[in-house]
């Protein structure tokens, strides 16, 4: 019975591990959003319309990142990735409200994850409605404010258009990552290894050689799980398709090195699959925006998320996938994953020992 | 340092050099698998290091195939270093590990062809050297090697082992769980191949195969208590061994036991071994046939072996 | 008594007959030593004769029970040590001997009792406590002798028990088999050492899937002019089908 007490290791995940899903999971669950980068154009420029933008900035939900001089502003402003909401205030905005006449004002909202968008419109609508009773002193009577809402790139609110590219992401991670960290250490399992190793191959081939297979099928999978969701699922595909391929390529290549990495470590096939179940599966998973969105966890994990290809993979993949974007919007992605492509690589070549 | 290239350089014959040779793995529990070891194999010689499981034999063969880096000590293939040149080494030498470290998935023919690759040549250019042993393979030759039988795998791998025309031949246990009848046959294949000229070192726990070495060394618990042809071996044996036969072999054991005129004594198949302290041959049990025999390899074994634990 | 029955034992799987045909009795306190080539089928009748698996046709029984019908109480007067058999390595030795005293059944006085007895018998004072994973091979086949035989069985198979271990813990190893069998206790061996083959009582020689001689070893020699039970085995395992292949 107390025979487990002598595997530490065993142990160690045990108990551990349902605390840190815990943890994560409850910060991530909640739907709280916070500090949403929005900008805003102010047709009206009064008194009253810089209070409402003050009152807006002041929340802790939301933060103005720039004010637009023109509407044409707004589209560039979406596409770099600057903020996820835009306000347009009308020129007569300054005349109307302070006397208690109804304006109109427009709401563009980045939906390509349906859930946020719906959670920031509600935001703005009780923000307007606190305005309305701080100016006139009661929130009963008919809006003052009346809110015309866009939704940009999902305008039919699918959730599927958000699933589908984190979900590619997941996939890629599981398939080089995981597969090849266990072929790997299953050479070593069987004592195929020993024998590479004596043969005069460099470290460096070997590894190569075990990467190359995989590198293929992951490219073909990429390949494959864009047709099922263009063809089965019905998702447009906005964006252009050789910027998928070569920010899959990427990607892939660091899922690759992270699998490798692991097989550096790994002497077993069990050893493997734990380590990158825990280490990879799950922070891929959790700390993507796959699923939950990383901007509302504290902010250790939010430091951690940086560190996960897979968020700027399918940050990036949305970016072209769903918004349509040009290489612009995924350059910081792209770089990112291609310098931890690198860097895991030399990690690993350098770490895979030429000897037992 | 100095004295053993001199050595070295003098005994011009010696291939494989092995000078104060240490390891021990850290962990759990520490274990020291190799103290202080120094051995000479000579260039065309079957070797044979004979001991059981946890004596060391597979450190030695992972020191000696560049594998494993000494505590202390240094070692020399055909007068490269196993630490400095490792990468030549590998160049030359054939290693077949104790576990069957094949492709199980890849059939007789494929495993052969990508170790062929591997060492950059093909089984053409080698058939020469493998084809008394692949022969015997070629009618399975599209079948895949999780397949075969014990002593089938076990030829696969000599020919695996082989394909880069090595001229130094590690075998770690290649007989470890293999049928007798087999094993006669990969004995049979060593000396073949011994008269290719290729210097082979073996390892073994049975002991009755020390017999079709040249020479061998014994090792226990990480020493190695005796160099030497097999002949020797049993010819240095310091004691007269004598067997004794009786109708319940145990009982007479549990007697000779409580006798104090009786140096050892163990079991060894249908008869108990004997040696006597002095002249005194007194066993207190009926009706037993007494007879001085010649000691195997086994018994000097376990002679050796009771010396290094007194 | 016979404490082992087997009649016209066979088991196929598909068009492959593994095991054809096979008969032969155990008697009480008997070593039976059963060898053969690698693949000749001597696994296939093990895991029969445990009620692991069950025969295609024929008869076998164990300790009086029938290995197709009652493969549960076959399991239970049965002990199995095999050289695969692994003990908790991360265990002490009477923390496995309490482990599988509980797992047959036996209450918490009886297993003290027997523990003792087993340390003492055996010599394993030194090591009571270590974890298993840590003591040399010879001790730890003495702990796994030790194991297979806690629960008292009328029968023990032994499947290569020896491989590898050093030739003076393989001789007390074969005292220990001495003793239980002076005892009552009867062996069932398979070993590809052919000197251990002298050790038993009678031995069989199965050649691919059924048994080509059955007797002692002292006959056997004298039949086949051998010296030796290598060149018996030799002989008959030599003409196997297999080997020609």
């Amino acid at each position: 019975m107390f025979h487990i007490v002598r595997d530490p290791l065993t142990l160690t995940i045990m108990i551990i591990l349902p605390i840190l899903l815990l943890l994560i999971l409850g910060f991530a669950i909640s739907t709280e959003i916070r500090n949403t980068p929005f900008v805003v154009f102010d047709q009206s420029r009064s008194a009253a319309s810089s209070k409402f933008i003050a009152k807006m900035d002041g929340n802790a939900y939301f933060t103005l990142v720039n004010a637009l001089s023109s509407e044409s502003d707004l589209e560039t402003a979406f596409h770099r990735g600057e903020c996820k909401l835009a306000l347009i205030l009308p020129a007569d905005f300054g005349d109307n409200v302070p006397y208690r006449e109804a304006v109109d004002i427009q709401l563009v909202v980045d939906a390509s994850d349906p859930n946020e968008g719906s959670t920031l419109v509600s935001y703005v609508q009780l923000i307007a409605a606190q305005y309305q009773k701080e100016l006139i002193g009661r929130a009963s009577a008919p809006d003052l404010i009346q809110i015309e809402t866009k939704m940009l790139y999902n305008p039919q609110m699918k959730g599927m258009y958000q699933i589908v590219p984190g979900m590619i992401g997941l996939i890629m991670m599981l398939i080089c990552a995981y597969m090849t960290s266990i072929s790997i250490a299953k050479e070593k399992e069987l004592g195929t290894m020993e024998i590479l190793l004596v043969s005069p191959l460099r470290p460096a081939l070997i590894i190569l050689a075990k990467a190359v297979p995989y590198l293929f099928i992951s490219l073909t999978d990429v390949a494959l799980s864009l047709l099922v969701a263009y063809f089965i699922l019905g998702i447009p595909i906005a964006g252009n398709i050789a910027l998928i391929v070569l920010l899959s390529l990427v990607y892939t290549l660091s899922a690759l090195a992270l699998g490798l990495l692991i097989s550096t470590v790994a002497e077993t096939q069990q050893e493997a699959m734990v380590l990158s179940g825990i280490g990879l599966m799950l922070p891929s998973m959790l700390l993507s925006n796959l699923i939950f969105p990383v901007e509302s966890m504290p902010i250790p994990l939010q430091a951690f998320s940086y560190i996960v290809p897979a968020r700027w993979y399918i940050d990036g993949l949305r970016d072209i996938m769903i918004k349509g974007l040009g290489f612009k919007a995924i350059v910081l992605d792209f770089f990112i994953l291609l310098s931890m492509c690198f860097l895991l690589f030399f990690v690993s070549i350098k770490k895979f020992k030429n000897r037992l | 340092m100095a004295m053993w290239i001199l050595n070295d350089l003098l005994n011009m014959k010696s291939i494989i050099s092995i000078h104060h040779v240490s390891k021990s793995y850290e962990g759990r529990t520490p274990v020291t698998a190799l103290q202080d070891i120094s051995l000479q194999i000579n260039k065309g010689e079957l070797f044979g290091l004979i001991g059981p499981d946890g004596a060391g034999k597979t450190s030695l063969f992972r020191i000696l195939t560049t594998l494993l880096l000494a505590d202390l000590g240094n070692a020399s293939i055909d007068g490269m270093d196993v630490v400095k040149d490792f990468r030549k080494i590998r160049m030359y030498i054939g290693y077949m590990p104790g576990r069957f470290s094949l492709y199980q998935d890849l059939t007789v023919e494929e495993n052969l062809k990508f170790f062929a690759d591997v060492f950059n040549t093909t089984i053409a250019a080698n058939y020469d050297m493998i084809s008394p042993i692949y022969g015997q393979l070629a009618p399975f030759k599209n079948r895949r090697a999780g397949k075969l039988s014990g002593g089938m795998k076990q030829k696969l791998a000599l020919c695996c082992a082989l394909i880069h025309k090595p001229y130094i031949l590690f075998l770690d246990e290649p007989t470890t769980g293999v049928d007798p009848v087999s094993r006669k046959e990969f004995w049979q294949m060593l000396r073949a191949l011994k008269e290719q000229n290729i210097t082979i070192m073996v390892s073994t726990p049975y002991m009755d195969e020390a017999a079709l070495c040249d020479r061998i060394a014994l090792i226990q618990a990480g020493k190695i208590m005796q160099v030497d042809a097999p002949a020797q071996v049993i010819a240095n044996y310091p004691f007269r061994l004598y067997k004794a036969k009786a109708s319940n072999n145990y009982r007479l054991l549990e007697t000779v036991k409580e006798q104090d005129n009786i140096l050892l004594s163990y079991i060894s198949g249908d008869q108990v071994r004997l040696v006597f302290k002095e002249n005194d041959r007194r066993i207190d049990f009926p009706g037993i046939e007494l007879e001085e025999v010649e000691p195997t390899i086994e018994d000097c074994f376990i002679q050796l072996m009771k010396n290094e634990s007194d | 008594m016979k404490v082992i029955e087997v009649h016209n034992l066979t088991k196929t799987f598909g068009s492959f007959t593994a095991v054809d045909h096979v008969s032969f009795e155990v008697a009480e306190g008997e070593i039976f030593g059963f060898l053969g080539a690698n693949g000749a089928g001597k696994t296939t009748v093990i895991r029969m004769l445990c009620g692991l698996l069950a025969p295609t046709s024929g008869k076998g029984s164990v300790v009086g029970y029938d290995v197709s019908k009652k493969a549960e109480d076959v399991k239970k007067n049965i002990g199995y040590m095999s050289q695969k058999f692994s003990l908790y390595e991360d265990l002490s030795p009477v923390e496995n001997m309490e482990l599988f005293g509980g797992i047959y059944g036996m209450n918490r006085k009886q297993i003290n009792k027997k523990t003792e007895e087993i340390i003492k018998d055996l010599g394993l004072t030194k090591e009571r406590r270590s974890l298993v994973g840590s003591l040399p091979l010879g001790i730890r086949q003495k702990v796994a002798f030790a194991v297979s035989t806690f629960h008292s069985p009328k029968v023990v198979f032994l499947d290569e028990p020896t491989a590898g271990v050093d030739p003076m813990s393989r001789r007390i190893f074969w005292e220990m088999i001495y003793r239980a069998s002076d005892r009552g206790t009867t062996f069932f061996v398979t070993t590809h050492y052919m000197d251990e083959a002298e050790y038993c009582n009678r031995i069989s020689i199965m050649v691919d899937g059924s048994i080509k001689v059955l007797d002692t070893p002292e006959r056997l020699k004298n039949n086949f002019g051998a010296g030796t039970m290598d060149e018996v085995f030799q002989i008959l395992a030599g003409k196997s089908k297999n080997q020609v292949q």
